[in-house]
């Protein structure tokens, strides 16, 4: 028998409140949770699930608008629900340390890197300023960034975002925590830059045997990095187990529904087989520029009617720039843009009525893309009176088809605001304005990645039975190579600008891939705890820690 | 740094541009005033030969453009004419009232941008406390009140009743500098009273705007004190709005100073430019003009590249 390990951090029946409508509601409702020394535990759960505010809560901390209402959170024998501020302070980047979901947003901008990693052991009198930046450097050595000795002398601005969460982690480790609380600390990042800083966190935690809360929505990332995973619903425990067992037989539905999103997969549909089809959309050798700065570089490719074409690649590698040169919001340097076969004005201001309502957008971020002081019957009026020319009875009959189609109940939804609305109602209420033009070609622009995994497989679901109801036409743009699987029928790679690879899903999926698809393939996280492991053996580093050593 | 030396000569030639324009609107907002100035100096009494001869004489019988260009081309090279009252040269009128003036400002501005910087600090440190309350209340009450009435409150707690300051701002040449501060406290602590709550609201405003960035999250979770959050992690990053205020309210500082300079008596270019108004002295009244309006150009211009200076994104470019 291992001796039982020494418990570091335990939670009782702890209750969170927040502020809302003039009143204190209860959100997180009596949650326990225990953690030992050097043991990662994983919360995962869907958001307003109370993962982060219970992650804030084991430093003793509430967000402003929320307060810590009952239980106890215990501390290595400190109890923090009674202990003074001052002392939760000193508490604070010295035991327990934060690392937050967005590096360039939680770096001040106005200070160099390594002044701001410094600053608690230098406040703590751990180091002094030299020994602090000649650790700190170290630590960038271990977590492989490139330059150590230098890139603290940088700006937040001047480093890349993979970088800064590095650096970030480097930041939290700076005076040897016992606790660190990873709060989605790779879900702003691209796949590939994932695994990087997913092994350096691993390695760090296991080489100082620091403890961690490892916050996230992404249940293949939580298998790489947790010993025990916790699930958590609407504030409430559903269930807690290690992670093999929890990966290979959940015992709650809730759990088990979350398992399965990932399997929801679609027949993949062929190309017309007549030699006379003509795409619905075609991009022809298209340049485009921002300025002097060349953005997109010969890109070319189909969509024929009723199909999925998902456009997939890095942030910065040209997706939706493309999108912005087929709908003319960008005109293009070089090439052209055919619809039907028939060349299409550059710019939308010269394009017809017709021609820009046969191709409409669906954005990423519902919050922002849906006017908030707009009523529902209006977002979606608006393009069935501008393009339809609908009135009256008319068009309130058809903004009601239109919200039958999205399954949402007309009578409950057609007066109300976008605020009050669920993120993927919202969503929802985005696909109805975009069908409420009627159009025959529509572009996705990451429209799942802002959602909840159970949310985003309804959006998926219903875009799905609208193709097949409409003969829509997608071109779906996204980085998240699990949903291109589950809907796509054929896949454009892209990367700095240049298709490339391309062809129908199946043969994607399967090898001999192109370099840089092989590279994007491999980086997603499967829900195997050992797949990072494996992975980074594959590719010939199989620590950072060991690389870093050399 | 040579991006920002080619955008801080770009402003400066805006403001070149912008005071060549304000130069046109106050030439001809000046002519446009009814009344002939030749008449206006020689009284009703005087014959038409006489008005005739001055008008002659001043050049106002040429066209007005002609006397645009002239007039600019003096004041580029600081000549500005003589006043149509007492025959002395403009320049030397205004020279040392414009000293006088901007002595009270900066004597105004060393006490107040400090005060209300720092006040401002603490108050969005003690948010919604009993003291922030009452740091506002205290500052409102200031701005609200009409100067003159300030004025004339302070003359008559500090001046007429305790006699610690004299009423008036009287300048002799051979006073020693602690004299000249101690004539012109009142003066500038009017102007102080006015300017200050501006400031501190709006430091107030930018600290507090920023306390729900992540970035100060992350300080609290670093375990940085409160005060430290503010001063170190906020601050830094609410320049550019607290200097423009600081802008606004210096070149108000400047040009605004009209009505203190009254009740105090004080010898500045605002009174100078009362008197010349009421007497329909046009020189004068133009160049004050066109030097008000230089000021708040060069002021903003300064605010401008103080903000620049102050976004890390600028200073250190990719």
């Amino acid at each position: 028998m291992v001796p039982r390990k020494e418990v570091l951090l335990e939670v009782k029946d702890l209750r969170i409140e927040g502020y809302s409508d003039e009143q204190w509601v209860e959100i997180v409702h009596g949650v326990d949770l225990t953690l030992h020394k050097g043991e990662v535990l994983g919360l995962i759960g869907e958001s307003g699930a109370g993962k982060s505010t219970i992650g804030l809560a084991s430093m003793g901390f509430a967000r402003d608008g929320c307060r810590i209402s009952g239980g106890s959170i215990e501390f290595d024998g400190m109890e923090l629900t009674t202990t003074p501020e001052s002392d939760l302070r000193a508490l604070r980047g010295s035991r327990i340390a934060y690392v937050a979901q967005s590096a360039a947003a939680s770096f001040n901008p106005a200070h160099r890197i390594i002044d701001q990693h410094t600053e608690a052991p230098i406040q703590y009198r751990i180091q002094k300023r030299v020994e602090a930046q000649e650790d700190a450097m170290e630590l960038y050595h271990r977590l492989r960034l490139p330059n150590p000795n230098e890139i603290g002398f940088r700006y937040p601005h001047q480093v890349s975002g993979g970088q800064l969460q590095r650096a970030m982690t480097a930041m939290a480790m700076a005076c040897r925590p016992d606790l660190i609380i990873f709060d989605e600390p790779t879900t702003a990042l691209d796949v590939t830059t994932q695994i990087e800083v997913l092994a350096a966190i691993r390695d760090i935690v296991d080489q100082f045997n620091t403890a961690a809360i490892y916050i996230t929505h992404d249940l293949a990332v939580v298998a790489q990095m947790a010993d025990t995973i916790k699930v958590l619903l609407k504030g409430e425990e559903v269930e807690e187990a290690p992670t093999e067992q929890m990966l290979d037989s959940p015992s709650e539905d809730y759990t088990k529904s979350l398992w399965a999103v990932r399997s929801f997969k679609r027949p993949q549909k062929d190309r017309p087989a007549a030699a006379d089809a003509v795409p619905i959309v075609s991009v022809k050798n298209v340049d485009a520029a921002y300025g002097k700065i060349q953005v997109l570089d010969d890109v070319s490719f189909d969509i024929y009617a009723g199909m999925t074409v998902a456009v997939v690649g890095e942030s910065g590698s040209g997706k939706s720039t493309t999108a912005r040169c087929i709908t003319g919001l960008l005109p293009p340097t070089k090439g052209e843009i055919l619809f039907n076969g028939e060349s299409l004005p550059p710019r939308y201001q010269d394009r017809s009525k017709d021609q820009l309502r046969q191709a409409q957008m669906i954005y990423q971020m519902a919050d922002t893309a849906l006017n908030p002081k707009i009523r529902i019957s209006e977002i979606i009026g608006r393009p069935a009176q501008f393009y339809g020319n609908l009135h009256g009875a008319e068009l309130k009959n058809r903004v009601d088809e239109l919200l039958d189609l999205i399954e949402l109940d007309p009578a409950k939804f057609y007066n109300r605001f976008p605020p009050e609305l669920s993120g993927g109602q919202k969503q929802r209420i985005g696909i109805a304005r975009a069908l409420a033009a009627e159009p025959s070609f529509i572009i996705c622009d990451e429209v799942t990645s802002a959602l909840d995994q159970l949310v985003a497989e309804g959006i998926l679901k219903l875009l799905d039975k609208l193709q097949e109801d409409l003969n829509l036409a997608y071109m779906f743009i996204t980085h998240d190579l699990a949903t291109v699987r589950s809907i796509a029928d054929e896949v454009v790679v892209m990367q700095k600008g240049k298709v490339v690879e391309q062809g129908p899903k199946d043969k994607m999926f399967t090898p001999p891939h192109h370099p840089y698809t092989d590279l994007l393939l491999s980086s997603v996280p499967e829900m195997d705890p050992n797949w990072l492991t494996t992975l980074l053996e594959e590719r010939g580093t199989d620590s950072i820690g060991e690389a870093a050593k050399v | 740094m040579g991006d920002i030396l080619q955008l801080v000569l770009k402003r400066l030639g805006l403001g070149v541009v912008t005071l060549f324009v304000i130069s046109i609107l106050i030439f001809f907002a000046v002519e446009l005033l009814p009344g002939d100035i030749a008449q206006a100096v020689l009284g009703q009494a005087a014959t038409p030969e006489t008005v005739a001869a001055l008008r002659e004489k001043m050049g106002l019988d040429q066209p007005a453009i002609l006397r645009y260009f002239q007039w600019l081309g003096g004041a580029v090279t600081g000549d500005f004419g003589v006043s149509l009252i007492s025959g002395e040269r403009v320049s030397t009128a205004i020279s040392d009232r414009f000293v006088n003036t901007l002595f009270l400002a900066c004597y105004a501005a060393v006490i107040a941008v400090p005060i209300s910087i720092i006040l401002g600090v603490i108050v969005a440190l003690l948010r919604n406390t009993l003291f922030d309350r009452v740091a506002n209340v205290v500052t409102l009450t200031s701005i609200s009140s009409p100067e003159f009435f300030l004025g004339y409150i302070l003359i008559l707690y500090l001046a007429v009743k305790t006699n610690y300051f004299p009423a008036i701002a009287s300048l002799s040449s051979d006073m020693s500098f602690g004299e000249l501060l101690h004539r012109t406290f009142l003066p500038a602590l009017t102007l102080v009273l006015v300017v200050t709550a501006h400031m501190m609201r709006m430091t107030r405003a930018a600290i507090i705007n920023l306390l729900a960035s992540p970035y100060i999250e992350m300080a609290r979770l670093k375990g940085v004190p409160a005060w430290k959050v503010i001063v170190k992690h906020a601050l830094p990053n609410a320049w550019a709005p607290i200097i423009n205020v600081v802008a606004l309210n210096l070149a108000y500082l400047i040009t605004g100073v009209v009505l203190v300079e009254v009740v105090f008596v004080y010898p500045g270019i605002g009174q100078l430019l009362v008197d010349a108004v009421s007497k329909r002295d046009f020189p004068i009244v133009q160049a004050c003009c066109l030097i008000f309006a230089a000021t708040f150009i060069l002021l903003n211009l300064a605010a401008d590249v103080g903000s620049i200076l102050t976004n890390p994104r600028l200073r250190h470019p990719k």
